[in-house]
């Protein structure tokens, strides 16, 4: 069935243009029909639009899932199985769960919530290393135990305890501005997607008075802090922006010749939606907010939070940028994010239910190579859309493929910090903790928590590294993965398979063979045909040892013609973007 | 592959250009307007920042107090007479003593702040962590204001050759105003450049394997996105360099052996040799971070008598050089760390003879570009301890700088949110002693 089908497709490419040639190998063109409801409310859209949507191939949606769900390219014999396994009507939600089960996925979620929350031991956050490591702990042991949404972010709003021990603090800690004002931009931006700095002033300042009561004080362990309601505020020294912030590093005791702020507690407060409530002098006012964002009439909370994971799994939001959500931003699909939004809220805020929703989805897997070109299709998720890697994504990927690592520490505070040499760029809890490869290639600063800050725009000082750095040439040259795939070099088809399994984990297409096998030497036989020599005279010693030299000459060009073309497939833009 | 194809690729080339000519355009304009029509008295054109990570200490080397006595002066009591009149510098520093009518000494560089990342960070931004945002670096600020009439293939803002991490970098600004940091080390017999001269690859392998990749780029050939036009736009940009005669600048063989010798065959001062050859072609910003640190909270003096030679014959050399070449009154040098080191020598242990982060005072060197030579601005106390006159904030230092080389430091830096940031502080965040009038 598979062959007939192979040879209706070689039928109809003849007929069509290269290009649509080309595109089989990413496409999947049987009959598309729509998987869930999400399908449905975007599939309605797309037909308003005159868009027919084209499902992805199995080899493109194995790499996808890979890079989406865990950060990671599948091996060459977990793309083969996967593209072989006849099981066509289950094998992609198998995966899907296969790859959620797996420790990666807690430490690429982790990872995305790192940037949002802002998990970075020094400069400009500050967190210090211990509690970067103690948050981050605290973020991937919550996504390990699939935590409801609405406690996890409740947790880390009314959060009280050391900032060593008590991960979830460290909320009120990752903030540049540690002012009642920096919160509330901080609690906004976060979970409510909303950039308070198109809010009005009365509107911020309403929110404010959520996170006036919040203390930091130091202990006598170096740079521990404890985050508390602080309802008189004792911390709070007069002129100075950051609350307890001057004193975090010193061990000496707070200067009591300091007459504290007088407090005036507000009796009132009045939350986003213009309701106002009393505060009682015996309840930390960040619970009142905490206990108002997570309600299920809250128009914020349930539908920040589906639309940033239907961004970070679909390239773009449904409202669009995802943290940019306010009245005059329209969701593009409105049905779409109020289903998604009743949906999460019925599953009680399972986030592991809402990935699966979407992965499930044809809407996620469609093609992204056809239905491009319209402009307006973008906004209505017509095609999955190409995205560079993230800085760690690429690194980790070619260190897998190639057997080799890369040194990740951070230069201050002494001692310095290194990490084990095999840990994943991905799996890395500070922001402090980098290389060279990930500040070139737009790693998150993680200093206010936007997407923006992290960047995949490629640039020529990327394309250079990648191109033609030693560090990524002697990955290719020395790995020693890399050396047990080149040992196959007798059977170049065999080889040929397996590099392109491997890197780009799919099959070659015949045009690419021809054109690996017309590259360089490779095309030379090992064996050079025999000789018809008319006088059957033995060949001189000379003369041996000359062809000897010869064939082994061959060989080591060979050998480089293979790293070249494995060159090729990591700059492949099939390699560096997700499709 | 057949002509049509070829044909319609072309096609999709040209449509990419024009695409991420817009792009650019567009990022051009969210800044407001991008920095036009030059001031027509740049003197600075291009500027050479020497930076000393971990913080000199300023009475060993160019703030010496010989009346001080040894608990100041620790091993190093001696001083010389330079080739101008009433300036002296420390014992280690004879070949600088012969060039102080090209430099003027900052002896009064002040901020108060002992902390290495937020010192550095002042020092290199010329804005204090009290301000929310993360400001570019002076080198990133440089590659905003020169990208649009600076036309080389290198880099406008380069790093010799290690990055010093966040704090010479892009700031909000974005990946394309990050430094080009070369790696490698120009005293080998071939400078490695990351990216650009590669170990053992010849032009002609560059050549065939650029080929393959265009023959195998299946993906590119199925569809016409921006998102891959703007990457092959950036890869050919990429390529300019890589097999271009641009890389020369760092080939150091097309120097005299003479010249490297004077500039000293080490690290530092191949350094210097290659920014003198960056400066030459035009490169706006480039950076040495001195290899080795001064954070010499221990074992001081030996780290001084270690590290001082070479950058006293690297810096007085390229100082001489570029004044042979008559670039030094176009070439801004400037030299300093994040602070300077206690001027007091901690003599217990653990210290042992060592010297702790001191940002009270400290001297910057500067010269060229603008600036006069043979001065001292400003002077410390007997003890080199306190600002005596003249504060010089890292602000005052740098909006100095900016002003020779004609940028604006009151102009709109693009900030991804539209936010208001400028070049350099304004009210409430600007602490100032003025610029440096005297020797402009």
């Amino acid at each position: 069935m598979i062959k007939t089908r192979w040879l209706q497709l070689a039928a109809l490419a003849l007929t069509l243009s290269s290009a649509e040639a080309t595109k089989a190998v990413f496409e999947d063109t049987s009959p598309l029909a729509p998987a869930n409801e999400i399908d449905r409310l975007v599939f309605t859209k797309l037909s308003k639009l005159d868009i027919q949507p084209v499902l992805c191939s199995d080899a493109v949606f194995v790499r996808r899932a890979y890079l989406d769900i865990i950060g990671k390219v599948p091996s060459g014999e977990r793309a083969k199985a996967f593209i072989d396994d006849p099981d066509l009507e289950n094998k992609r939600s198998n995966l899907i769960d296969q790859l959620m089960g797996q420790k990666e996925f807690l430490d690429y979620w982790a990872m995305k919530w790192s940037d949002t929350l802002r998990i970075k031991a020094e400069f400009p956050i500050n967190l210090w290393p211990n509690a970067a490591q103690a948050y981050h702990h605290w973020v991937r042991a919550s996504i390990a135990e699939n935590k409801p949404y609405d406690q996890f972010v409740r947790e880390m709003l009314t959060a009280s305890g050391s900032n060593f021990r008590v991960g979830e603090v460290n909320f009120y800690r990752a903030i540049q501005n540690k002012t009642p004002e920096g919160m509330a931009t901080v609690a906004a931006l976060t979970f409510m997607g909303a950039r308070t700095e198109k809010w009005t002033e009365e509107e911020l300042k309403n929110l404010t008075v959520f996170f006036s009561q919040v203390g930091y004080k130091p202990t006598s362990e170096w740079k521990e802090e404890v985050v508390f309601w602080d309802p008189l505020q004792t911390t709070k020294v007069n002129g100075n922006a950051a609350p307890g912030n001057k004193k975090v590093t010193t061990v000496i005791a707070p200067n009591t010749n300091q007459t504290p702020v007088a407090v005036e507690s507000p009796n009132t407060a009045t939350f986003p939606d213009g309701t106002t409530i009393k505060l009682s002098g015996n309840l930390d006012p960040r619970e009142v907010f905490a206990d108002w964002l997570i309600t299920p009439e809250n128009p914020w909370f349930a539908r920040c939070a589906v639309n940033r994971v239907w961004a970070w799994l679909l390239g773009r939001g449904i409202i669009h940028e995802a943290d940019d959500i306010r009245d005059d931003n329209p969701a593009s699909n409105p049905e779409l994010l109020n289903w998604l939004t009743r949906e999460f809220i019925a599953h009680n805020y399972d986030m592991n239910h809402l990935y699966r929703l979407i992965l499930n989805s044809r809407t996620y897997q469609l093609s992204s190579v056809s239905n491009v070109e319209n402009p307006k299709a973008a906004a209505q998720f017509a095609a999955y859309p190409l995205r560079r890697l993230e800085a760690e994504v690429i690194i980790d990927a070619i260190n897998d493929i190639t057997g080799t690592t890369d040194l990740y520490t951070s230069a201050i505070p002494e001692p310095f910090t290194y990490i084990p040499k095999d840990q994943s760029a991905v799996s890395i809890a500070d922001g402090s903790i980098t290389s060279s490869f990930l500040s070139l290639f737009g790693r998150s600063a993680r200093a206010t928590g936007m997407a923006s800050e992290r960047n995949s725009q490629i640039t020529p000082p990327q394309w250079r590294h990648l191109l033609n750095s030693g560090h990524i040439q002697e990955k290719i040259e020395r790995g020693p993965n890399m050396k047990k795939l080149l040992a196959k070099r007798k059977n170049p088809e065999e080889l040929i398979d397996s590099l392109y399994l491997t890197i780009l984990s799919r099959y070659p297409t015949e045009a690419e063979i021809e054109a690996v096998m017309s590259y360089g030497n490779i095309g030379f036989s090992k064996q050079p045909p025999k000789q018809k020599n008319k006088n059957k005279t033995k060949l001189s010693n000379a003369q041996k040892k000359k062809k000897a030299a010869e064939a082994k000459a061959i060989g080591k060009a060979q050998i480089n013609d293979w790293i070249d073309i494995t060159w090729s497939l990591f700059n492949n833009p099939e390699f560096i973007y997700r499709h | 592959m057949n002509a049509n194809v070829n044909i319609s690729r072309r096609n999709a080339l040209r449509k990419s250009l024009a695409t991420t000519g817009g792009l650019i355009m567009a990022n051009e304009l969210y800044a407001g307007k991008a920095p036009s029509a030059p001031p027509t008295d740049i003197k600075a054109k291009s500027v050479i920042q020497v930076f000393l990570w971990g913080g000199m200490s300023h009475i060993d080397s160019w703030d010496p107090k010989p009346d001080a006595g040894r608990d100041y002066m620790g091993d190093l009591p001696g001083v010389i007479d330079t080739n101008v009149d009433g300036i002296q510098v420390g014992q280690l520093f004879p070949e600088l003593a012969k060039q102080a009518d090209k430099y003027s000494l900052i002896r009064s560089m002040t901020h108060g702040i002992n902390g290495h990342e937020t010192a550095a960070y002042y020092m290199q931004t010329g804005h204090t962590r009290e301000e929310r945002l993360a400001y570019p670096s002076v080198g990133a600020v440089f590659a905003r204001f020169k990208e649009e009439n600076y036309k080389g293939l290198i880099p406008p803002y380069v790093v010799l050759t290690k990055p010093q991490g966040r704090f010479s970098e892009e700031g909000f600004m974005g990946p394309r105003y990050k430094p080009f940091a070369t790696g490698g080390d120009p005293n080998t017999a071939r400078f490695e450049v990351e990216g650009i001269v590669a170990k053992g690859i010849t032009d002609e392998r560059q050549k065939a394997r650029r080929e393959l990749l265009a023959k195998t780029d299946t993906l590119g050939q199925s569809l016409i996105s921006p998102v891959l036009s703007d990457a092959r736009f950036c890869k050919d940009k990429a390529y300019e360099l890589i097999l271009g005669s641009g890389k020369d600048v760092f080939d150091l063989s097309k120097e005299e052996d003479k010249l490297r010798e004077r500039y000293g065959r080490n690290t530092f001062g191949q350094e210097c040799l290659v920014a003198r050859r960056l400066v030459e072609t035009g490169v706006p910003y480039v950076v040495i971070n001195f290899p080795g640190g001064w954070d010499t909270h221990k074992g001081h003096f030996a780290r001084m008598r270690q590290q001082c030679p070479s950058l006293d014959q690297g810096l007085a050399a390229l100082l001489e050089d570029l004044s042979d070449r008559r670039l030094l009154d176009s070439t801004l040098v400037w030299c300093c760390g994040e602070f300077g080191r206690g001027p007091k020598v901690d003599w217990q242990p653990p210290w042992n003879g060592g010297r702790n982060h001191y940002g009270k005072v400290f001297t910057a060197l500067v010269a060229g570009g603008g600036f006069k030579g043979g001065t001292v601005v400003g002077s410390s106390t007997a003890k080199a301890e306190e600002v005596n006159e003249r504060p010089v904030y890292p602000g005052d230092l740098i909006g100095s700088i900016y002003e020779l080389a004609g940028i604006d430091s009151n102009a709109m830096l693009p900030h991804p949110l539209g936010l208001e940031a400028r070049v350099l502080p304004g009210e409430p965040h600007v602490v100032s002693g003025g610029r440096l009038r005297e020797i402009m």
